[in-house]
């Protein structure tokens, strides 16, 4: 498939074994829905359990310069294999407290803002950019709206795709909706083995399409949001394995882990011309999709 | 007798939002407007550009309708039109997604999106207008595919892109391809941006969810149909979610308008000519124009637009014996 999964065998035999495991479970709703669960499990590691692992000196930065600050949303630079890196991505809370403070990692304008005020430090300095994605959606508030939620989304996507800068999006969680592709125009987009990406929350799902907020189980069967499913339409360029049992169990593998395959893949983008990373970025989001051609019309 | 005159009054219904889709069905060709129920004929509301003569209710259009009513002359061409929906998920909620697109497209869309090339009061440009009838106007493969293929054509032409969205957002049934088209139409932009050349957005009733959230909201220039809503989560959404009580004119076009995040509030029957006008004034010198846009080209290795100019039959018979549009083309072509 993508230049990267066939770079790296690892990746790839890892990939065929969860898609073996998942080939037969394709349409079990149980199974799907444990997926799920599964990915938004409270004990998976966030963006700041990475960072401490991965990056020890690791300066958080805080607010938009505009007008206030989202700790929904973490945004910084720390030192990664003794280069500079810079990290955007979406923090949820573990207790009662810190998940309201972190409004369950659904972000507002502002958080969008702060991530787009890194990006654009990440193109002065010529700094790597790697976001860790998890969250249910964008805030929905009336507030969110009038700050302009809508284009702070859209611009945070274009933003990312003129970078010249390589830059590597993982789905380390839940990737639900557009609040998560905001982060996710990348040259590389990879999913932890247990995440998912779905264009919506079952939930929000089951109450649209369902009309019934009981039916997320449906809706979550329906979507299919695994990250084996994602690497099968070309949504995944590769998926990064988890410790036996998933990342919630054992924190600093996950870490290293992931670690393995950041290094690997800033070094292999960093190997192309800057007008090559920004044409295959182009290319790898232009040609997503699935279409019918009819003829004679 | 009472020689009282008797006051009617519809100010109190112009602040009411409008319901997509809700106008009564009467007998006959008479249609109903379901602000102010006034009664009209179909072709009464044809020449009124489907707009109310008595309180100005937008009815909505089909995309059809929307380039006739552009369109100089009501001539355009398709772009695209051979692309029809997928089902990459084979994806069944109440009812499987391709009966849902079987039974959108027997009532004569072939899409939620069209996009063509033709002129708005002599200035070329490619429009892509979008179609709430057709599945709510959501955005699924085809219509990401449609309107990147707008912008190729219109970076090819070196002609500014409009769009008309009318949109719930991204459809469902495509799961995480839906998401994906967001992207698509990102890139798309980018394109355009790279070749100096304007997008207009047109927010017609409603523009939500993942279409205000990528293409929608990056128009250069954007106007807003009177009380359009605008929003990225819609009502019920945020009063399920935040148990928030939201005003009525929660996300209409006008209050956007006073939040900064539209230019206009233009009403339907003055678009031609205000999008004319705009397109008049962003209008370059020829030779500027063609120089621009054949070294924009090669700079930024745009192969897919310079194809697109070579595979093209023709933007439009109309639009080549324009002066300026030839060499257009031949630095297109030489570029490729």
């Amino acid at each position: 498939m993508s230049a990267s999964t066939s770079s790296s065998g690892r990746g790839g035999r890892f990939v065929r074994r969860i898609a073996d495991r998942l080939h037969h479970s394709e349409t079990a709703t149980d199974d799907l829905w444990d997926a799920i669960q599964l990915a938004r499990h409270q004990d998976r590691p966030y963006p700041l359990d990475y960072i401490a692992r991965l990056m020890p000196d690791f300066e958080e930065l805080h607010g938009d310069r505009l007008k206030g600050d989202d700790p929904a949303i973490v945004a910084g630079i720390g030192r990664y294999h003794d280069a500079p890196l810079a990290i955007i991505g979406q923090q949820k809370g573990r207790d009662a407290q810190d998940r309201a403070y972190r409004n369950f990692g659904m972000p507002s304008p502002e958080g969008y803002r702060k991530g787009m005020r890194l990006m654009d430090m990440c193109e002065r300095l010529n700094i790597p950019l790697v976001t860790l994605i998890d969250t249910p959606g964008a805030f929905p508030g009336a507030d969110a709206e009038e700050r302009g939620q809508g284009g702070a989304i859209a611009r945070s996507m274009m933003m990312m795709l003129r970078l010249r800068v390589p830059t590597v999006a993982v789905v380390i969680g839940e990737g639900s909706s557009g609040g998560a592709l905001a982060l996710g125009v990348a040259d590389r987009v990879v999913m932890l083995e247990n995440a998912t990406y779905s264009v919506i929350s079952p939930e929000g799902a089951s109450a649209i399409l369902w009309r019934d907020a009981g039916k997320a189980k449906l809706a979550a069967a329906a979507f299919k949001p695994t990250a084996a499913n994602c690497y099968r339409w070309g949504v995944a360029d590769a998926v990064v394995p988890e410790p036996e049992g998933g990342a919630h169990l054992e924190h600093d593998e996950a870490a290293r882990l992931l670690d393995g395959y950041l290094s690997r893949t800033i070094r292999e983008l960093q190997a192309l011309p800057q007008t090559e990373r920004r044409r295959q970025r182009r290319e790898r989001f232009r040609r997503l999709g699935a279409v019918r051609e009819v003829t004679g019309a | 007798m009472s020689r009282r005159p008797i006051s009617v009054s519809i100010d109190r219904l112009r602040g009411k939002r409008p319901e997509a889709g809700t106008a009564r069905r009467l007998p006959g060709d008479e249609r109903s407007c379901p602000r102010c129920q006034s009664h009209f004929r179909a072709d009464e509301i044809d020449r009124n550009c489907y707009v109310c003569a008595v309180c100005d209710y937008h009815f909505p259009m089909t995309a059809r309708q929307r380039l006739d009513h552009l369109a100089d002359g009501g001539v355009w061409e398709e772009i695209a039109g051979e692309l029809r929906a997928a089902d990459p998920l084979r994806f069944v909620d109440v009812q499987p997604y391709t009966e849902r697109v079987r039974s959108a497209e027997a009532k004569g869309a072939t899409e939620a999106i069209i996009s063509a090339s033709l002129e708005i009061q002599g200035q070329p440009c490619v429009v892509a207008a979008m179609d709430f009838g057709f599945l709510g106007g959501s955005m699924g493969s085809v219509v990401g595919e449609r309107f990147a293929r707008a912008a190729e054509v219109a970076v090819a032409h070196g002609v500014p892109l409009v769009s008309v969205t009318s949109s719930g957002g991204a459809r469902m049934q495509e799961g995480v391809l839906a998401l994906m088209q967001m992207a698509k139409t990102i890139v798309a932009l980018d394109e355009l941006t790279d070749a100096a050349l304007p997008f207009i957005m047109v927010l017609a009733h409603p523009t939500t969810g993942g279409v205000w959230a990528s293409f929608a909201s990056l128009g250069d220039v954007t106007y807003a149909e009177p009380g359009a809503l605008i929003a990225f989560s819609g009502p019920r959404v945020i009063e399920q979610t935040t148990r928030e009580k939201l005003p009525a004119d929660f996300g209409m076009a006008e209050r956007q308008l006073e939040h900064g995040h539209v230019d206009a509030v233009v009403d339907r029957r003055e678009l031609p000519a205000r999008l004319g006008r705009l397109l008049a004034i962003l209008e370059r010198p020829p030779h500027d124009e063609a120089q621009s846009l054949a070294s924009q080209l090669a700079q930024n290795g745009s192969e897919r637009a310079a194809r697109v100019a070579q595979a093209l039959p023709s933007l439009s018979r109309r639009l080549r014996g324009r002066p300026g549009v030839a060499d257009r083309d031949a630095h297109a072509a030489d570029d490729a």
